[in-house]
């Protein structure tokens, strides 16, 4: 790649990793950030950190397995936080049908009895007959991932600026990557938001090494590891915009879920209510748009991590295809 | 085939919760054919018109729009969501649901009663979500129904028609009044047997939304409802114990020696 100054507009996952990627083909890159602390304002912050494209496949479009299967890779080569234990899949006996059925609409799983389940997860011995288990997919804190981007970031000479402000028309750069998730619906007209809540809790008396996920006929349930004794409990995927704190409704319904997974959790200590808009275009799957010198990474919906790694890629391809023929500012628009 | 007064063509109505995404949503609802399609109004997205974006996607479709009091469990909610969604959606109908029991959303008829009476008596055409009990069928009748939608079996249980015997005594009991088979469809065999009793329409949604393939589904829901209704004016034949040969056996020639 030519010596190209990049600015990258949103310091959320798709921005840190636009950047990193962007870096590490030889672009000088600087990030901007208008929250003034990491993961303010900023969806990323309240993922679930699954990287779990087989689970996925069960309920997306394939597209989203297939770009997301290497960002396994992608986290553990940037992040040595990530934890490559697998997922597991559960549901209460009532909800038995719905197990086989997810079953059918992926792979890459094994079904196991428990036997199998109480070796991998020796809290939840006796608890479930049967469960699938996925072992190539990760997971992985959000926040702490985020942190190490930052880090790495660093290392390589790439600043990220908080607390700036910028429109992608107004940014300096050869050529700006907009990675300002929801914000840029200004731009992005068709662009929605999806209302996700999860909540945080710190239980002491269960250990859990991978994500659990609890078929429910009404929300995608999961319970995520965060170690110390914290678990992420998430998500509702309600098509509202509508900003403010997770609903009784949702609250009940997520503490519900781990308290049937287990018991012990009923004793557990609430430690955050989060809720914040998914950006989604209307396939719910993520695009990269041109307009001149700008490019417009968004519509990561519930994928942020597990789809970003990808999004970089297209990102820094599509200015490594153009800029082999000419200057991006030249170039007509898409 | 018309409800209050609104002429359609199309017997299938399609709710519009759960799909993949928007695209395969609007996707599927072409392929139905489906000229009505509920939406559920949650208060969340209700306050402040939080919903829009969604709600814009379908509304760019020009079909009919039927809001549904989805997952209200009291008469104050259900008439309180049927307020929100007339206002939203500029529209008098409402698919009134007043759920009785969580597990298996089996309708409150008491409460399902009282909420319709209210809300007919207050200017809306109501389509409540019934069971398939005649004295609740007629008491919903009394309160302003003009349309009544009895449940095939329990929502997204995808179990078909589990009370034949009582879905075709609804239809002898109330032949002019329509009935639109609502919820508990799992497969298109499931819809063609609710035509062939009979039923004016039938409406569904997580049979579709949760396909493996959407759009492929609503495409073959679309041909069972046609089948069906096709049968039923067809006048299909009655099941008898014995055989009924199609051709004549005395006087048969005989093969061979």
């Amino acid at each position: 790649m030519k010596r190209h100054s990049i600015t990258v507009i949103g310091a959320g996952v798709a921005g840190l990793c636009c950047a990193l990627e962007l870096a590490g083909r030889g672009a000088r890159v600087e990030v901007v950030e208008r929250g003034r602390a990491l993961g303010e304002g900023s969806c990323s912050w309240q993922a679930g950190g699954m990287l779990a494209p087989w689970c996925e496949r069960a309920t997306t479009d394939a597209v989203v397995a297939e770009r997301g299967a290497s960002s396994i890779d992608w986290w553990s080569q940037h992040f040595p936080g990530t934890a490559r234990n697998g997922s597991l899949v559960v549901a209460q006996p009532r909800d038995a049908a719905d197990l086989t059925r997810f079953a059918q609409r992926t792979e890459r799983f094994d079904w196991i009895g428990a036997d199998r389940i109480a070796s991998l997860e020796p809290d939840l011995a006796g608890r479930y007959r049967r469960a699938l288990f996925f072992p190539d997919e990760a997971h992985l804190d959000p926040r702490r991932a985020l942190a190490a981007l930052v880090k790495r970031l660093a290392e390589r000479g790439v600043p990220v600026r908080f607390g700036v402000e910028l429109s992608p028309d107004a940014a300096p750069g050869d050529i700006v990557v907009d990675c300002r998730g929801l914000v840029a619906r200004d731009v992005l007209p068709d662009l929605r938001g999806v209302r996700g809540e999860m909540v945080v809790v710190r239980c002491r008396d269960i250990t859990l090494t991978r994500p659990v996920r609890m078929l429910h006929p009404r929300i995608p349930l999961y319970i995520v590891p965060r170690g110390e004794g914290l678990f992420m409990i998430g998500a509702t995927m309600i098509e509202s915009e509508q900003r403010g704190a997770a609903s009784v409704r949702s609250t009940v319904e997520l503490l519900n879920a781990a308290y049937a997974l287990h018991p012990a959790f009923g004793e557990a200590e609430i430690v955050e209510l989060g809720a914040d808009l998914r950006p989604a275009f209307a396939d719910n799957l993520p695009q990269v748009r041109r307009e001149g010198r700008v490019l417009r990474a968004n519509g990561l919906f519930r994928h942020g991590f597990l789809l970003a790694p990808a999004l970089a890629r297209q990102v820094a391809d599509t200015i490594q295809m153009e800029t082999n023929h000419a200057d991006i500012p030249e170039r007509r628009r898409a | 085939m018309s409800f209050y007064g609104v002429e359609l063509s199309s017997r299938l109505l399609l709710g519009t919760a759960r799909y993949p995404s928007p695209a395969i949503l609007v996707e599927a609802i072409k392929a139905s054919g489906a000229e009505v399609v509920t939406v559920s109004l949650r208060r969340e997205s209700g306050a402040d018109r939080a919903g829009q974006s969604f709600w814009s996607l379908i509304r760019a479709l020009g079909l009919r729009v039927l809001p549904n009091t989805a997952g209200c469990h009291s008469v104050k909610e259900a008439v309180t969501t049927a307020h929100m969604a007339r206002e939203l959606f500029d529209t008098t109908w409402i698919k009134l649901e007043v759920i009785g029991d969580a597990d298996t959303l089996q309708p409150d008829v008491f409460g399902l009663v009282e909420a319709a009476r209210i809300l007919a008596e207050d200017g809306f055409e109501v389509f409540p979500y019934t069971t398939e009990d005649l004295v609740v069928a007629d008491r919903l009748v009394e309160a302003g129904c003009r349309v009544l939608m009895p449940w095939g079996a329990p929502i997204g249980s995808a179990r078909g028609l589990n009370n034949v015997y009582g879905l075709r005594s609804l239809r002898a009991h109330f032949p002019d009044i329509p009935l639109v088979v609502d919820a508990g469809l799992g497969v298109p065999s499931h819809a063609a047997a609710a035509m062939e009793l009979g039923y004016d329409a039938v409406l569904l949604n997580t049979a579709v939304a949760e396909a493996g393939d959407p759009v492929e589904m609503a495409r073959a829901f679309a041909l069972a409802v046609e089948a069906g209704r096709a049968a039923y004016l067809a006048q299909p034949l009655e099941p008898r114990d014995m055989a009924a040969p199609s051709t004549p056996v005395i006087g048969k020639a005989a093969l061979g020696d």
